[in-house]
């Protein structure tokens, strides 16, 4: 197996007042129960695997199972409760604001299941967005972006407005955007699932050419089952926020190790694997 | 007994009505109660009952209780002014370095800073002023009146109002287009051809100083409390009495601190424009979709960056309506600031209406309007602009406004100069027209007014004798009839039926603190004044725009004209009443009911949009007609932002009641108004002005607490 580029220890995400005081004390075994009865809701249980160079990695559950809060905990978009993660080896939880934000800006891009365009920017401005927050220069932002545009097929469009687009094509200048700064690690959290279903498989069909091509390291989100089997190198299956599987495609359908994970691989015909 | 079980509510506001009126009736007026007409309160009488508090003296007319509660808080307003009098001469003594006299000068610290603020705006409105119609002031401040003296010829020339004309159309015409740099232009060369020129660009550089700063710092804050709750829980209160604070009772302690001219206008103009600044940025900050934000992080920005960059880019929506808010607010301030000395328009148009020159006040009032609404319009163009990177663009292309305005500047000063050959001896009319030289509409004007009044004299003074002997002194006297208890009992009965405890105690405390001061009487003739107008406001508003809803191109329409109208200043719509009905009650009343019907119109209209399309075809294929589709589905939905309009239509009568006052009413702005004469003033000033922002927030609790419930009950929002 090749570089680990994304590594978690046992990290806890528990939103409430005394989380962490309560984390402390209950030696690593979180009972969502008991946390509820004091005011505190388990987002992120003990979450604890690696996601090797150039492999994609299906976060899979129903809404409400943590899979959104483990993503921003590992873009540290929200402070994980506990445990450590490491980003090519470097301790996530240790960098000053200083350091996350040069990571962010040369590392790491990031999709969203809202597409979370900047309204007052055209197309191509807004892909060109994070090379300008870097300090790119103009002219050389807006060609990069220019490329960005043709790579996600949307030439001809790039003085559109978010909103005189379509969601998928609203979906594809996000990913252009998330793409610009050439980044290493590409989160994408439920990218399509706020798209028609004709346009979702079209997209995935795109996204499955694009990583071909640019051989990221990939966190994806989703809920979607199909989805998951489709596109995952491996699939990680979470309930409750806990992981309750983390495995490739076929062992999950071919040898589901909970209750949990056998439901839903029910429907999928076993030929396929 | 089985209504009663059906409509609980009904039964107890019915019981709270019976309450009241049986509390009217129990208490008789005390025989020695008589409504004071003159400033009693300042005399001594033997009559008087007198406490002391805080070593204050305080006296009133004793009345039994349930009838007028004492005027405990009659200390307040002395209280008030003895401080800020303490802040402003005595407090923290301190060296400071005189340049004038180059020796240490002992001096209080309020005092010095406000002189300092005091200098600091005073040179930028002569900055913008000297630029615009010349001066020499602004040379004197970087050099010394010596160096004048010595070198005559450095005076700032100003410039030719042509150039200014061309500057302001080419300027909307890169914000916005043809359409807006014609209105420029023709707004320029009629204020200029009027000989409203140089009043005009006085009142300009005071509006082009005032709302940028208003603009920033109410920026800023709004940043602040979207930051820190801690900012916000402090500023809200402050924010939620300025909402309702009527503009006149700010003046008064900023004379005090600040003495009298364009310096303190623009101090005093941020302080009532920055308020509703705060409000609505943080309105836009909070109403942000979190993706977005997380976006912008992800993207590696900074603080500063996600600030500047995503977010108030973002929420440009809500903080443009904000400088629109700003914009109106600072116009509304340049008439009445004219009270405190600042120059321009707004003391033409005060002085003109002190004289009856209704034609000289119609001119000045139109100039403001059009110079304000300008000012709006290139606001909102220029928050709309997109940049344009695209295109490959020439030199002359990419520079076109600036050679453009080059040109223009040179053809303007060869103009003038050939001016000064072709009107030798006279005003060279290519430079600036004079005030009294430019066509003037004011004679025909007052013969117009002077016509109407000869010939409907008998109607108009018919009516008004009618609406004043037989609706409004009745409805006067009325609410007068009140006494506090049962005002009281009916305030806080209210505040429980529709929110609880908690609404009972805030309108209790509300009502109480007016109830407690010397004026509650005028509170109540403030009241029926408003009420009257609220009422008739409303009746007009629902009416017109549910006719207006009918048809969407009338919709549209009257929101337009809802806009242009908000535009005006709250002064311009006393001008054409006082044209017709001269200076009585109910001229006020016709100027408020004006003013009042703008929100009352459109938020009915806006109500009735939000009405989701879903549930139209829904009511469609239910087979209801028009009529019934309006009754049973679009009402009941679109009521609750009825009331939110409701809400503003109270506010806007408030102000424009207390407005008012300036033709003259015996409500709290008449004592508002004499206060600004009275060097004690600036306490009672202050504490009317809060009774009369208590009156607005009473009524802003109770029905916003009810549109609240109701919006939760039907699942809107």
């Amino acid at each position: 197996m090749s570089e680990t580029v994304i590594k978690c220890e046992s990290v806890y995400k528990i939103f409430g007042q005394n989380a962490k005081k309560m984390l402390e004390e209950s030696n690593g075994n979180v009972d969502a129960k008991t946390f509820q009865e004091r005011g505190c809701i388990v987002g992120v249980n003990n979450a604890s695997f690696e996601v090797a160079k150039g492999e994609m990695l299906v976060v899979m559950g129903l809404s409400g199972s943590g899979k959104s809060t483990l993503l921003r905990c590992i873009s540290r978009l929200t402070d994980a409760t506990g445990g450590k993660i490491f980003i090519e080896g470097q301790d996530l939880l240790e960098l000053n604001n200083k350091e996350l934000i040069e990571l962010r800006r040369n590392k790491m891009g990031m999709v969203f299941q809202s597409f979370a365009l900047l309204p007052h920017k055209t197309v191509v401005e807004n892909i060109a967005f994070p090379l300008q927050i870097k300090g790119t220069n103009t002219e050389e932002s807006i060609s990069r972006a220019m490329e960005m545009v043709k790579l996600v097929g949307l030439d001809g469009r790039e003085n559109y407005f978010p909103r005189e687009l379509s969601g998928g094509q609203q979906q594809r200048v996000g990913i252009a955007r998330s793409l610009a700064v050439e980044p290493d690690i590409w989160f994408l959290d439920e990218p399509f699932s706020a798209l028609d279903p004709l346009i979702r498989k079209e997209m995935q069909d795109e996204f499955l050419r694009l990583q071909e091509k640019l051989q990221k390291t990939i966190m994806f989100i989703t809920h979607d089952f199909d989805e998951a089997l489709k596109l995952a190198d491996r699939i990680a299956i979470m309930k409750d926020g806990i992981i309750e599987q983390l495995d490739t495609p076929a062992n999950i359908v071919l040898n589901p190790a909970t209750e949990y994970v056998r439901k839903f691989t029910e429907e999928v015909p076993r030929e396929r694997f | 007994m089985e209504y009663l079980k059906k409509y609980p509510k009904l039964f107890q506001w019915l019981f709270l009505l019976i309450v009241f009126f049986a509390l009217c009736f129990a208490i008789d007026v005390p025989e020695t109660y008589k409504f004071i007409r003159g400033q009693a309160e300042f005399v001594k009488d033997p009559n008087q009952s007198v406490y002391f508090f805080l070593g204050k003296e305080v006296r009133y007319y004793a009345f039994d209780v349930f009838w007028r509660l004492p005027p405990l808080l009659g200390w307040l307003p002395i209280w008030i002014n003895d401080s800020l009098f303490f802040l402003m001469n005595e407090w923290m003594p301190m060296e400071f370095w005189n340049e004038d006299t180059q020796e240490f000068k002992t001096r209080p610290l309020l005092l010095e800073i406000s002189r300092n603020l005091t200098s600091f705006m005073t040179f930028l409105i002569e900055l913008i002023r000297e630029i615009l119609l010349g001066g020499l002031e602004t040379i004197v401040a970087f050099t010394s009146w010596d160096f004048i003296d010595a070198y005559p010829w450095l005076e700032l020339p100003g410039l030719p109002w042509t150039i200014v004309a061309a500057g302001a159309a080419i300027l909307s015409y890169k914000l916005s287009g043809k359409g807006l740099a014609l209105f420029a232009g023709l707004t320029m060369i009629y204020i200029s051809i009027f000989g409203q020129w140089k009043p005009s660009m006085q009142t300009l550089s005071f509006i082009l100083v005032a709302a940028p700063l208003s603009f920033i710092f109410g920026l800023g804050l709004g940043i602040a409390a979207y930051k820190s709750k801690r900012v916000e829980k402090a500023l809200y209160p402050i924010l939620l009495v300025m909402q309702t604070m009527p503009q006149y009772a700010v003046l008064v302690p900023a004379l005090v601190l600040f003495g009298v001219g364009d310096h303190a206008a623009v101090i005093i103009t941020m302080v009532v424009a920055v308020p509703p600044m705060i409000l609505l940025t943080i309105l836009g900050l909070r109403a942000i979709p979190p993706e977005v934000i997380e976006a912008g992080r992800m993207s590696g920005c900074t603080n500063w960056q996600l600030m500047f960059k995503v977010l108030i880019p973002t929420a440009r929506r809500d903080i443009l309506i904000g400088v629109n808010q700003v914009i109106m607010v600072c116009f509304s301030m340049a008439v009445i600031s004219a009270f405190i000395g600042a120059k321009g328009l707004g003391f033409n148009l005060l002085l003109a209406l002190n004289q009856l020159n209704i034609g000289l006040a119609l001119e000045a009032g139109l100039c403001i309007s059009l110079i304000a609404i300008l000012l709006d319009k290139m606001s909102l163009a220029w928050a709309n602009k997109q940049t344009d990177y695209f295109g490959n663009l020439t030199f002359f292309q990419r520079n076109k406004n600036v050679i453009f305005f080059a040109a223009s500047f040179v053809i303007g000063i060869i103009l003038a100069y050939v001016g000064t050959f072709i009107f030798k001896g006279s005003f060279n009319y290519l430079f600036e027209i004079p005030h009294n030289k430019g066509i003037s509409t004011a004679d025909f004007w007052n013969k117009g007014v002077d016509w109407i009044f000869d010939t409907f004299f008998v109607y108009i003074k018919a009516f008004n004798t009618w609406l004043i002997q037989d609706v409004l002194q009745p409805m006067r006297a009325l609410y007068l009839r009140m006494p506090a208890v049962a005002t009281l009992v009916l305030a806080v009965g209210a505040g429980y039926l529709i929110g609880g405890v908690r609404s009972a105690l805030v309108v209790a405390a509300l009502t109480l603190f007016i109830a407690l001061s010397p004026w509650w009487d005028r509170a109540l003739v403030t009241l029926y004044m408003a009420t009257f107008g609220v009422v008739i406001s409303c009746l007009i508003g629902f009416t017109v725009g549910t006719l207006c809803f009918q048809n969407k191109k009338s919709a549209a329409f009257m929101l337009g004209v809802c806009d242009i109208f908000q535009t005006f200043p709250s002064f311009v719509y006393l001008i054409p009443v006082m044209m017709l009905f001269g200076i009585t009650d109910t001229s006020v009343l016709i100027a408020v009911i004006v003013y009042a019907t703008i929100p009352a119109t459109r938020y009915t209209i806006e109500g009735l949009r939000s009405v989701p399309v879903g549930l139209h075809e829904a009511a469609t294929m239910s087979g209801v007609n028009k009529f019934q589709r309006l009754t049973k589905i679009e009402f009941p939905l679109a009521f609750p932002h009825m009331m939110l309009g409701l809400n503003q239509t109270i506010v806007f009568a408030l102000f424009m009641v207390i407005i008012g006052a300036f033709i003259g009413t015996e409500d709290l702005g008449q004592y508002i108004l004499k206060a600004l004469s009275d060097k004690n003033g600036a306490g009672i000033g202050l504490t009317l002005g809060i009774c009369v922002a208590f009156i607005g927030l009473i009524f802003d609790n109770l029905i916003r607490t009810w549109v609240g419930k109701r919006k939760k009950h039907l699942g809107i929002d």
